[in-house]
């Protein structure tokens, strides 16, 4: 098995909307995604020398990531959790006011198993985009997700509107092919 | 009048189809695409599948990092990485 180098110098390009994505669905507050974000890359450099080459570097932030994630958990609970007051519908004692309905599982309520199933499609898109050669999938992205005007990219990126139509075509016809193996 | 074509090769047919995901295909270029759709099975197909990726993108509410701040990222990494590299 070929070891995996580290090369930090790539890592934003490479991997910060993947990760973000990966934030996002989980604290769903922008800024802190952005800033657990940070936090990963500096902490990733700093123990860079326990990158033993054995997982992908991807793989390998992910995980810092995640420890990131869990420690903002924590620091808000330690603060919040004090003052909160929590509210039991299961108490036995007859209080007015105590509806049996909010007992029962609601049955149109299936939000949890929707925004699984979103973070696992926003896991795969990132992938997908990955597979891209960089530049189709940096057109994609601003045409795609973020929804700039095509005179706006073409100024950016310094190219004419009719190859930017040609880049967005060809990356739609990647993006649907690897979706196709993975999601539709 | 002459110019104006009823039948258009599957190329411009694929980039009215591109631009319709986009919001940006005129009227005429829709109706134009869809009289294409009525005899190009290929062309039918792309269409499905390009208008299933845009469902698919926006039902998953994937967010990138705007170019800004990742700018600033970068340029504090870059710091922490000289910091690191003395």
């Amino acid at each position: 098995m070929p070891n995996h180098q580290i090369n930090p110098n790539q890592w934003i390009d490479l991997y910060s909307d993947y990760l973000y994505n990966y934030t996002i669905t989980r604290v769903s507050d922008k800024e802190i995604a952005q800033d657990l974000v940070q936090d990963t890359f500096l902490a990733g450099l700093k123990s860079m020398k326990n990158f033993k080459g054995e997982a992908s570097e991807r793989t390998w932030l992910i995980s810092i990531l995640k420890r990131k994630i869990i420690d903002h958990y924590r620091k808000i609970n330690s603060n919040k959790g004090k003052a909160e007051v929590r509210i039991s519908y299961n108490n036995d004692s007859e209080t007015e006011g105590d509806w049996l309905e909010e007992r029962v599982a609601d049955p149109f309520d299936k939000t949890a198993e929707d925004t699984m199933q979103n973070s696992e499609l926003g896991d795969t898109i990132h992938n997908c985009l990955g597979k891209l050669p960089k530049k189709q999938a940096d057109v994609f992205k601003m045409k795609t997700i973020q929804g700039f005007e095509t005179e706006v990219i073409c100024n950016e990126l310094s190219i004419t509107a009719s190859n930017l139509w040609v880049i967005i075509h060809r990356a739609r016809t990647a993006m649907a092919d690897c979706l196709k193996e993975n999601w539709f | 009048m002459s110019k104006i074509k009823i039948l258009i090769p599957c190329e411009d047919a694929n980039h009215v189809c591109d631009k319709t995901q986009y919001k940006e295909a005129t009227l005429w270029e829709k109706i134009i695409l869809n009289i294409h759709l009525i005899y190009c099975r290929v062309c039918r197909k792309y269409t499905k599948n390009n208008t299933k990726l845009t469902k698919v993108i926006k039902k998953s509410k994937v967010e990138c990092l705007d170019k800004k701040c990742k700018e600033t990222m970068k340029l504090d990494f870059e710091k922490a990485l000289k910091e690191y590299s003395n």
